[in-house]
């Protein structure tokens, strides 16, 4: 239990940085979100003045973090200067989207590469396992910015799928079975250009992690008592490969979820990416703020998640983390 | 009687190099023929490389050889398919030469002991555990340890256990790569009388494979000296000891400082 323990204060310490340094980086970009005013004639100086008082912009760095961590203290996470409004619901509605994306790719990514690494693992060197290898190193090389614009053409040449937005117009009168299969079909091409940029890189790492397991004498000694070679490696090699595996899964989440920042942009699927994007751009400071947190507690959860599966799944770090 | 095991001109070929289609093979087993009549040991003597290994393996039913025929209890298990394979496999054990790496770092050495019974669906869960407890019993581990997880134990210890789940099928044929050379002496000593016992207790026929001289000495009945994935000379253990015709056995032979002295040290030891 104190691994678990030691872990989740690492990433409340870690939540805690990330948000320092965001608050930091920010104040140190040139103007705010006022400064534009300034140059509108109709603004007078002293009602831009004002409104810096009011969102406490003339206040030093300090105090406006204090200001800040007191509010999310509170649930809280600030005030959106372009919509006007608190931020946390702002994001809420964003990054449930985001998070439909992310766990949906993920959970699809990892159940093609494991059985994928593992057959590959078992032809190690053969024609097919090579064809495989080939295939992900092809689709490794290509950026996810370049897949997600193909994917885009492909919907659009070929109208099979919607090229944007989470619902069609006119969803809430389906009928729940139509809901969903709505909702599925615009999921389908953002979810499939981060499956194909985040798979090939888990299929090879489950292919290596397999193949070298495969070979210690224990998997050996397995089979000399008439183990299957289907229980072999999916029961024992895939155990035996499972740490380095389960750590790829904290990191994998990581990936996939930048990789969804940037195709939700593309293909305008409202999660927080669009969303981050134009709050940089129109310098709305706690939104960025509050937006770079929410991804930080994604990632951080899914490195969680993955600690905890390695605890569970590993008998011999339970051990070392109790004292005898 | 026909011997239990009879391997006739058997070859193995690797691919060299990276790839699998690459034209060099490479020959690990180059026409090796041995036979090991039942309840005795075979010593099979090489350096490192010689294609010791290769024919453990190929034996064992975990590689499939090129060409050539293995015989055990007269059934050809070379040309068997791999599901008759399997059924074929737990008559043959293997005991190999690291056993930290044999042993799956996870488990207990209860667990470990019995999942032999596990993988065969072999008796009920209680039934297992008993088992497992008297195969410790039977390599000498303290039932204190069958709680305890593999890098507890030590060096011998874990040889003990790789043994004792050697054991748990009852296999016709053990065989032994180079399973006492990664331990110490005194330990060695106490394993390869271990395996003594065995042998006349239950009968066990063994397959032992070193490159030690005086660990041969010890235990076989007969013994093969291979080199470079042949074997350049075979015979009973006192006649290759004594007057060793083939070069290669001659400087193995010299490599071993004092083997004729060695396994009475080992004896008393």
């Amino acid at each position: 239990m104190r691994y678990l323990l030691r872990r989740t204060l690492h990433a409340i310490f870690l939540l805690f940085g990330v948000s320092l340094l965001t608050f930091l980086f920010s104040a140190l970009t040139p103007g705010n979100y006022f400064d534009e005013m300034r140059l509108n004639p109709q603004i007078s100086p002293e009602a831009v003045a004002a409104l810096h008082a009011q969102y406490q912009l003339d206040r030093p760095l300090p105090v406006r973090y204090a200001h800040w961590l007191n509010a999310v203290a509170h649930g809280e996470l600030g005030f959106s200067f372009a919509y006007n409004s608190p931020v946390a619901p702002l994001l809420w509605v964003r990054a449930r989207n985001t998070l439909l994306l992310t766990v949906t790719a993920t959970l699809l990514a990892w159940l093609l590469a494991l059985p994928l690494g593992i057959w590959s693992a078992a032809k190690f060197g053969r024609a097919a396992d090579r064809v495989l290898s080939w295939t992900t190193a092809t689709l490794l090389v290509v950026p996810d910015l370049v897949l997600a614009l193909g994917l885009l053409i492909l919907a659009v040449r070929t109208g099979w799928f919607p090229t944007g937005g989470l619902v069609s117009a006119g969803f809430d009168e389906l009928s729940p079975v139509h809901k969903l299969r709505d909702l599925a079909s615009h999921m389908t091409l953002p979810v499939l250009a981060l499956v194909l940029a985040a798979m090939p890189m888990l299929v090879r790492h489950v292919r290596a992690s397999v193949a070298e397991v495969l070979d210690t004498p224990f998997l050996r000694a397995a089979r000399s008592h008439g183990l299957s070679n289907r229980k072999l490696l999916y029961g024992y090699a895939l155990r035996a490969a499972a740490n380095p595996l389960i750590s790829l899964f904290g990191f994998s989440v990581g990936t996939l979820l930048s990789g969804s920042l940037l195709v939700e942009v593309i293909m305008s699927w409202p999660g927080l990416g669009p969303l981050l994007l134009e709050a940089i751009l129109a310098r709305d400071l706690y939104v960025v703020i509050g937006g770079v947190l929410l991804s930080m507690i994604f990632l951080v959860g899914g490195n969680l998640f993955a600690d905890v599966l390695l605890y569970w799944a590993d008998p011999r770090i339970r051990t070392a983390a109790s004292p005898k | 009687m026909q011997p239990l095991l009879k391997v006739e001109n058997l070859v193995k070929h690797y691919a060299a190099g990276r790839t699998a289609h690459s034209k060099d093979k490479l020959a690990a087993l180059d026409g090796v023929s041995l036979s090991i009549p039942q309840k005795t040991t075979l010593a099979l003597v090489g350096e490192s490389g010689s294609g010791k290994s290769t024919l453990a393996l190929c034996i064992a039913c975990l590689e499939p050889p090129t060409s050539g025929n293995i015989w055990f209890e007269g059934i050809d298990v070379a040309a068997l398919a791999e599901n008759q394979q399997r059924i074929l496999r737990p008559q043959i054990q293997l005991v190999f030469q690291d056993p930290a790496s044999s042993l799956n770092p996870r488990w207990t050495a209860l667990d470990i002991a019995s999942e032999p019974f596990l993988v065969q669906r072999r008796f009920t869960k209680p039934d297992r555990a008993i088992r497992a407890l008297q195969l410790l019993d039977r390599v000498a581990i303290p039932r204190k340890m069958a709680s305890r997880r593999v890098d507890e134990l030590s060096g011998g210890q874990k040889q003990r256990l790789a043994i004792a789940r050697a054991l748990a099928l009852e296999p016709k044929l053990m065989i032994l790569d180079e399973a006492l050379s990664a331990l110490d002496c005194s330990v060695q000593a106490q394993i390869s009388n271990l395996l003594l016992e065995l042998q006349s207790s239950l009968g066990m026929t063994y397959l032992f494979i070193t490159h030690d001289f005086a660990m041969a000495a010890h235990l076989a009945d007969q013994i093969a000296v291979m080199d470079r994935g042949r074997i350049v000379e075979s015979g009973s253990a006192e006649k290759i000891l004594s007057s060793p015709s083939h070069e290669v056995t001659r400087s193995l032979l010299a490599a071993t400082p004092r083997f004729i002295e060695t396994p009475n040290v080992l004896v008393n030891a």
